[in-house]
């Protein structure tokens, strides 16, 4: 827990050392903002809640979080900082758990940030706050799998810029696994069994029952068996890499 | 203090390291040597704990490397190959997250700082990030960083390498003033550094050890008692076996 606690700290303390954190946060501010005002007809609806906020949350991760992911292992690996960090007398999992402790903290952080569409709404109106709360949460677990895939993909390669594009791309995969663009690749070879196995791993399906205000375990778990699989893979992969 | 006993590490069909064993104990400077790509580094990345030999074992203080990884790292400064660090944080915030992940005691975190960076004499650029210092400063991090937490072992992946004379002179006599108590090894393709700090000098080639006995011997081998004549006899003559 201790060596946990020291990785993580390392860690989002860099995102802060550079420009990165400020320029993530101050966009995905702005482009929440857009997203629910314009996209999401927040005014035009006349209603007291935040459904057009959360739910462009998944598109917006598209992007945005592999944009976190992509250094976590790529950078360690390019400037070989990783056998520096693996030869402290820490394990693999405590360092592939703190470092992603780190970026999910961070994305925290940015979605707290977004209180001010929570104040505005509540001004406006007379809010189900428990629906809200059940909907941050479930973006903040969505948030959590985007990050172990991005992690898991960084530990590939030592380029951050392919990292990116595959990360979005896998992303992309999941996102949509429940409609026509993903199961159309499967449609006429493969059973219905792994038809139906590929469209329930979609996010949109997962997350569109929390960001209502329905927790369903099933979700949780499902979120949760996710993190823990592509993290697992991450240790994984970082330690079949390090002799390249 | 160190013992390695038919180390061996391929990658893929490349041999890189074959079947290598020898021992240091304290008091023992150990210079490694040999051209570029002969096996060195992979050699110190086992005995560090980074890559898992193929066939053999590596131990450290007793301790088996690949049984009990972070019990022989706690043993161990390691300086790898090229002196790599997190740029974007500064030599303090460095080395006190290398002190807190090496679990020194709160008490003893900030006097073992300040040993190590009197030592490195980096008072000067404590506060500047890393990422803008000169290669001879960042070096002498990397080293700080090896020697905080007193290792009775320490790796040295090319200590030297692109420091200018002076900046040689001084990590060379910071080397020899810890050789009394510690075992360590230093990889170098210098010469006449093995002559000016090691107690032994290893030579290997194509994974294999060529050479192993004190500079003298070494130097006793050439009739001119030119170092570089014998390197490269040994390095570039077949195999023995």
């Amino acid at each position: 827990m201790r060596n946990i606690k020291v990785v993580f700290k390392r860690e989002l303390a860099g995102y802060f050392a550079t420009p990165l954190a400020y320029v993530f946060l101050v966009i995905f501010l702005i482009l929440t903002g857009v997203f629910t005002f314009y996209l999401g007809g927040f005014f035009e609806r006349e209603q007291a809640d935040l459904q057009p906020f959360f739910a462009f949350h998944p598109w917006l991760y598209l992007f945005l979080i592999p944009a976190l992911s992509m250094r976590l292992w790529a950078e360690e690996r390019k400037s070989g900082t990783v056998e520096l960090l693996l030869t402290l007398p820490l394990s693999m999992t405590q360092a592939v758990t703190g470092k992603f402790l780190a970026a999910w903290c961070f994305t925290a952080i940015a979605l707290a940030l977004t209180f001010p569409i929570w104040i505005t709404v509540n001004y406006l109106g007379t809010p189900d706050n428990g629906v809200i709360f059940t909907g941050y949460l479930g973006s903040l677990l969505m948030a959590g799998a985007y990050l172990a895939i991005g992690a898991c993909i960084s530990a590939v390669t030592r380029n951050q810029v392919i990292a990116f594009v595959v990360s979005v791309t896998v992303c992309l995969g999941f996102v949509l696994a429940g409609f026509p663009a993903v199961l159309d690749v499967f449609a006429g070879w493969a059973p219905q069994a792994l038809i139906d196995t590929v469209s329930s791993f979609s996010f949109l399906t997962h997350y569109q029952g929390m960001s209502r205000g329905i927790i369903d375990l099933r979700d949780v778990i499902f979120f949760g068996s996710l993190i823990a699989c592509f993290l697992a893979a991450n240790a994984l992969i970082v330690d079949l890499k390090k002799a390249d | 203090m160190i013992e390695i006993e038919h180390l061996s590490r391929h990658f893929g069909s490349l041999i890189a390291v074959d079947d290598v064993s020898f021992e240091v104990g304290r008091g023992e400077v150990l210079g490694f040597l040999g051209p570029n790509g002969a096996g060195k580094s992979t050699t110190m990345k086992m005995l560090t704990g980074f890559l898992a030999p193929t066939s053999g074992f590596a131990r450290v203080c007793g301790v088996e490397v690949a049984e009990s990884p972070i019990e022989a790292k706690s043993h161990i400064g390691y300086l790898p190959e090229g002196a790599p660090l997190y740029g974007d944080m500064t030599p303090a915030e460095f080395l006190s997250f290398v002190a807190e992940a090496r679990g020194l005691a709160n008490g003893m975190r900030q006097n073992q700082i300040d040993e190590a960076v009197s030592r490195l004499q980096l008072e000067s650029v404590l506060n500047q990030r890393i990422e803008t210092l000169s290669k001879g400063f960042k070096r002498r991090v990397g080293l700080a960083q090896a020697i905080l937490h007193d290792p009775d072992v320490l790796i040295l992946d090319e200590p030297t390498d692109g420091l200018d004379p002076n900046q040689k002179h001084q990590v060379r006599s910071l080397i020899r003033a810890m050789a009394k108590e510690k075992a360590i090894v230093l990889s170098t393709h210098i010469l006449e550094e093995v002559d000016a700090v090691c107690t032994r000098a290893i030579i290997i080639a194509e994974g294999t050890i060529r050479f192993d006995g004190t500079p003298e011997e070494l130097r006793a081998r050439s009739p001119e008692g030119k170092l570089d004549e014998v390197f490269r006899e040994i390095t570039t003559a077949p195999a023995a076996n």
